[in-house]
């Protein structure tokens, strides 16, 4: 029986009602008195030295209140990195500063050397071009090619700089001669060299930032479009501008997507405060969607060649892994540990590989900063090894199923320490196969296969059985690897006299759904109905210091830090209970609600045991404070190990090229499900992404550096026609063993897991289709190149 | 955006008139010119909308020809030529998202002579006539290479005259991004007279593909072009599409609005 409410029902999503009503507040709703728009000067070359910035004419212009150029920050702090990685020699990465607006040079097309603030956005915009047209940049040749950008030291992103690398990566460097020798001896090797695809994010709300100064306090408020206002707070006020951290508050609003591209702090935000400071008067930004498609972190845009050795079985024996990793013209905060953290140590898969080594190359290009992305490094690794173990399967004549069955890591064997340095706690991906077998109808493969023949269509069916790692913790140990942050979250959870409840939450909600299903949780706990909690996020000013929502972390680490606050609500509870009902603390118990005496009718309602502890008339002064309120903070002892199978089917017109998606079957391992409908919609949008990836998507760099793809008319974003009808399980749960609800995080698993398993299907298609030469086909699969692919 | 005026005039002499104001442009459905004013590569100083002028608008049948008012949106020759004259109903209502269909006109697609707009395609196999301002164009004259037309300085198009063929179809293959035509086939049958028009493939825009005329004129079935290509050299080579792949296109295309056209 499906639950109504609580834990594990499919409560509607109580933020789609303002949402699907236009009452959405975001940023840009947001309109002050007195306020002036921020428009920014930005680069049409890739690469270029600055040899004048005039503002002088434009600084006159009707309605122009300021002018900034990239000399004003020269001496504030830069956009850090937020991890430090070690070369294989040992030497730490080369980290340029990355100011608030470009100095000296240009590195991207995009990249702000100036920003104009006017009395109206149409004012600003003309001071802005006034000062592109009066501004002297000298290009130089642009460093686009990752190979050649290392090949060619002499051109340089940085001038600092020389081979435009930012490290060179082992993992693990001590695997890296015996990989070396069992590949050497190994009975087959199969080698693939792709590439995974660089992507725009594309939120649908672009970026946006609001500074305000108050001159009264000295108070500073930022507004803005971030997935983690604590971060941006400390980043911009700490490490930017030295404002200190009490002074300033981050509020980021309703949130209309992140994918990543929201986690990091941005330059505009700096500028923005900068402006109000000066102005005493809001100063506001929107991004234009060029300015999104030009300047927000991208993702991917990794170069692989990849290497499996197994025996004529197709029993792994051993992966290595080069890859070059485009990190773009600057690193952006969480851009150094996601090809390598979020990727290496994800190399082994669900498989009981016994060697692997990983090393990543990380470039400095005149492209876009690449960063983070729905996934974030798991997909680069998931693609790399599921498209190599399929193209072993052809070469050796194998079943991949079976291939797969071969390789998994058993239940059995968990906790299960894997050669990248990863301990997965618990798994099953046996039984996710075999479910994903059992709901696509594997076995009506065929029958299916020629009614698409009678229709002049190829058909093809591709696997995927993919792992990721969410959560990313604990603190002591990914310091330890180099990052310069904490991985915990909190949440306080504040009961009113009258019984309702505010939960106050690190994690924020930018579509995900935390309202909705952090509400059920506490409302299961405390036994009380889901309306009368309200979930608090997005403002530094009332929540407790969190970590913000990337990376699948929300309720796998956010949701456990209120989880256990809500234990520590309880706890209090019972004492107060204790208290009124003469009885003994240990007597007291908990349920549906109600604190009550063991083995008697005694007992008091939450409501009661709330009134009491904020008009404590009768209540143990002496040993308990009033008020009924808890923080936790929760770090985590690992990560979490969603793991699934995915299962595509694709239809292919071999005259045109055009690849059709027609099913696509997903059996998920998420742990317990708190909420079955917000876990289908996470799979639906994430698999959504990786078909998008797939097929749609490409981000291209001309050889100067121009972004040909900048704009919707030639950017192919995925849309409802190019989708299927999802079919999602996620019945196989093994839950967490290591934190208390037992959840693993589901918001990445469908971006992680489904392009591979659509391009094996494409591949399949064409193979069953007799044409057999075809062995890859590079992201994003389209028209052209499967047409190529197969005329070519 | 620059500043602009607006005139919207509600007789076609009037909007003449407007159009002679220095920097004047006709706005028909601004799908395509205000876009391009946002990101300030056009600066129209009077901007002449020809929307509120009913004598340029609707769709209307008189025996074998069909006549569209040029300012006539998408939609409503999806909806109003679905009887008369199926294929190209169906290509307007292929036009675009809804928000397009319902703005954008058949005037300002024609205009603007996209190379990979639809409409173009349709109006040249059809072999339709241009009515302006000033004078009729044959549809074999007005389009003259990327975003080029017959039109001259102020000239209005006020309406298409499309004599309506036995058989007709139009097939589209979408670009992947814009979902316009990367490489389209507009199939029309009069008698045994076949006209094939192509859209979305060529440097030099919308045209004739005769080859494929002549085949279709001795044997109108599919079989016909299979296999046959358009040349190569002409085709628009970018990330969307090779140059030969947009040749091979041409014939695969037009093999399937004939087989449309058939059915
Ligand atoms: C998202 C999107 C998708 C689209 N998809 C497609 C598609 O799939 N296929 C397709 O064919 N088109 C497509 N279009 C184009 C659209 O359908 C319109 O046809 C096109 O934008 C021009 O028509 P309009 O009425 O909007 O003209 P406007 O934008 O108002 O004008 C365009 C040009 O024509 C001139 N003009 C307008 N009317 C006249 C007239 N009567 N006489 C003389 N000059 C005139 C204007 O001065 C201007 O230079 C798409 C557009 C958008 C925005």
């Amino acid at each position: 029986m499906p639950k109504d409410f609580g834990i594990g029902a499919s409560s509607k999503r109580r933020e789609d009602v303002r949402f699907l009503t236009g009452q959405g507040h975001y940023t840009d709703d947001l309109q002050l008195h007195g306020q002036a728009h921020a428009v920014f000067v930005r680069s049409n070359v890739a690469h270029g030295r600055i040899r004048s910035v005039n503002t002088a004419r434009a600084a006159t212009m009707p309605g122009v209140l300021a002018v900034f150029t990239g000399e004003d920050f020269k001496d504030v702090g830069g956009n850090p990195a937020g991890w430090l990685i070690k070369s294989r020699n040992g030497e730490a990465m080369r980290e340029p500063k990355r100011p608030v607006l470009a100095h000296g040079k240009v590195r991207h097309v995009g990249d702000a050397y100036a920003a104009v603030v006017a009395e109206t956005y149409q004012q600003a915009k003309d001071a802005a071009q006034q000062i592109a047209d009066d501004s002297v940049i000298e290009e130089l040749p642009a460093i686009i090619d990752m190979a050649a950008a290392v090949a060619d030291a002499s051109n340089r992103v940085h001038d600092e700089i020389p081979d435009n690398l930012c490290y060179d990566w082992g993992w693990i460097e001590d695997n890296r001669a015996r990989v070396d020798e069992v590949i050497k001896s190994a009975p087959h090797v199969t080698t693939l060299e792709l590439v995974n695809n660089r992507l725009v994010p594309n939120a649908m709300e672009p970026r946006a930032s609001i500074g305000e100064y108050f001159p009264g306090t000295g108070d500073y408020r930022l507004t803005t479009t971030s997935q983690n206002p604590h971060l941006t707070r400390l980043l911009v006020a700490a490490f930017v501008l030295g404002i200190p951290e009490n002074k300033l508050t981050v509020v980021a609003p309703d949130v209309g997507g992140g994918f990543g591209s929201k986690i990091y702090h941005y330059g505009e935000e700096a500028l923005v405060l900068t402006a109000a400071r000066k102005l005493k008067r809001p100063v506001r930004w929107t991004a234009e969607r060029s300015e999104s498609f030009l300047t927000d972190a991208h993702g991917r845009d990794h170069v692989t060649r990849i290497e499996l050795a197994c025996d004529k079985q197709g029993n792994f024996l051993a992966f290595r892994t080069e890859t070059m990793a485009n990190v773009g013209a600057y690193l952006s905060n969480f851009a150094t540990v996601t090809p390598t953290f979020l990727h290496g140590t994800l190399m082994a898969g669900p498989y009981k590989v016994p060697n692997v080594y990983v090393n990543v190359k990380t470039v400095f290009t005149n492209t876009a900063p690449v960063d983070a992305y729905r996934g974030a490094g798991r997909p680069e690794a998931t693609f790399s090894l599921e498209r190599v173990i399929d193209k072993m399967c052809r070469e050796l004549n194998l079943d991949p199923f079976e291939v797969r069955r071969r390789n998994f890591i058993t239940p059995d064997m968990f906790p299960y320490t894997t050669p990248v340095g990863l301990a997965y706690d618990t798994g099953n991906y046996e039984a996710t196969l075999d479910k994903v077998m059992e709901i696509a109808d594997v076995a009506g493969f065929e029958a299916r296969r020629k009614a698409s023949a009678a229709r002049g269509k190829l058909r093809g069916l591709g696997l995927s059985t993919w792992i990721e790692a969410c959560g990313i913790a604990p603190s002591h140990l990914v310091g330890v690897l180099g990052s310069r942050v904490g991985l915990y979250d909190a949440a306080t959870v504040r009961v009113n006299a009258t019984g309702n409840i505010s939960v106050m939450t690190g994690a924020h909600s930018h579509g995900q759904g935390h309202e909705t299903v952090f509400a059920q949780i506490v409302a299961e706990k405390l036994g009380i109905p889901e309306s009368s909690v309200e979930i608090v996020h997005g403002d530094t000013s009332k929540i407790p210091f969190g970590m913000g929502s990337y990376g699948s972390r929300s309720l796998a680490v956010c949701g456990v830090a209120m989880s256990k606050a809500v234990d520590k609500i309880i706890a209090k509870g019972k004492k107060i209970a204790a208290h009124m009902l003469e009885a003994s603390e240990a007597d007291i118990t908990f349920e549906a609600g109600k604190f009550s005496v063991a083995g008697t009718d005694k007992a008091k309602t939450f409501g009661e045991i709330a009134f009491s502890a904020y008009v404590p008339h009768n209540y143990p002064l002496e040993t308990l404070e009033p008020g009924l309120e808890e923080t936790a903070f929760y770090d985590p002892a690992n990560f979490t190990y969603p793991a699934g199978a995915y299962l595509c089917e694709v239809e292919v017109d071999a005259e045109t090229g055009k690849v059709d998606v027609v099913a696509f079957h997903c059996a998920d391992d998420f742990g317990n499900i708190m909420n079955p409908m917000v876990v289908e919609g996470q799979v639906h949008g994430g698999v959504g992404q990786g078909i998008g990836q797939a097929l749609c998507e490409n981000t291209f760099y001309d050889e100067n550096g121009q972004l040909l793809t900048g704009s919707y008319m030639d950017y192919a974003m995925p849309r409802a026609a190019d989708l299927p009808f999802y079919n999602v399980d996620y019945s196989c749960q093994t839950p967490c063993t290591h934190n208390p609800l037992g959840v693993k995080g589901c918001g990445e698993a469908g971006a992680i897991g489904s392009p591979p398993a659509v391009v094996n299907a494409v591949i399949d298609a064409l193979h069953r289709g007799g044409i057999t030469h075809v062995t890859h086909i590079d992201m994003p699969v389209s028209p052209n190149r499967v047409w190529s692919a197969i005329h070519g | 955006m620059h500043n602009f005026d607006f005139v919207k005039p509600s007789s076609l002499a009037e909007a003449v008139k407007a159009m002679q104001a220095e920097g004047a442009q006709a706005l028909s459905g601004g799908q395509t010119l205000i876009s391009t004013m946002k990101q300030r590569l056009a600066a129209p100083a009077v901007l002449v909308s020809l929307t509120g002028i009913a004598e340029m608008k609707g769709v209307s049948v008189a025996g074998r020809v069909m006549t569209i008012g040029a300012a006539t949106p998408h939609a409503v020759v999806a909806k109003e030529a679905a009887k008369a004259y199926p294929a190209l109903a169906a290509l307007a209502g292929g036009i675009g998202d809804p928000a397009v269909r319902s703005r954008g006109t058949i005037g300002g697609s024609l205009a603007n002579n996209d190379p990979a707009a639809c409409y173009p395609a349709g109006v040249l196999a059809s072999a339709a006539t241009i009515v302006t301002s000033r004078r009729e164009i044959a549809a074999d004259d007005f389009f003259q290479g990327l975003f080029t037309t017959a039109l001259e300085e102020g000239e209005i198009i006020t309406a298409v005259r499309f004599p309506i063929p036995d058989r007709a179809a139009y097939a589209k293959f979408l670009q992947p991004a814009s979902r316009f035509s990367l490489t389209s086939a507009f199939v029309a049958r009069t008698g045994s007279a076949v006209r094939v028009a192509i859209t979305g493939a060529s440097e030099n825009g919308v045209f004739r593909w005769t080859e494929g005329e002549r085949a279709l004129s001795a044997n109108f079935s599919p079989q016909a072009v299979k296999g046959l290509k358009a040349n190569a050299d002409d085709m628009i080579g970018d990330l969307h599409g090779s140059k030969a792949y947009r040749a091979a296109l041409v014939g695969v295309m037009t093999a399937r609005a004939v087989a449309m056209a058939m059915a």
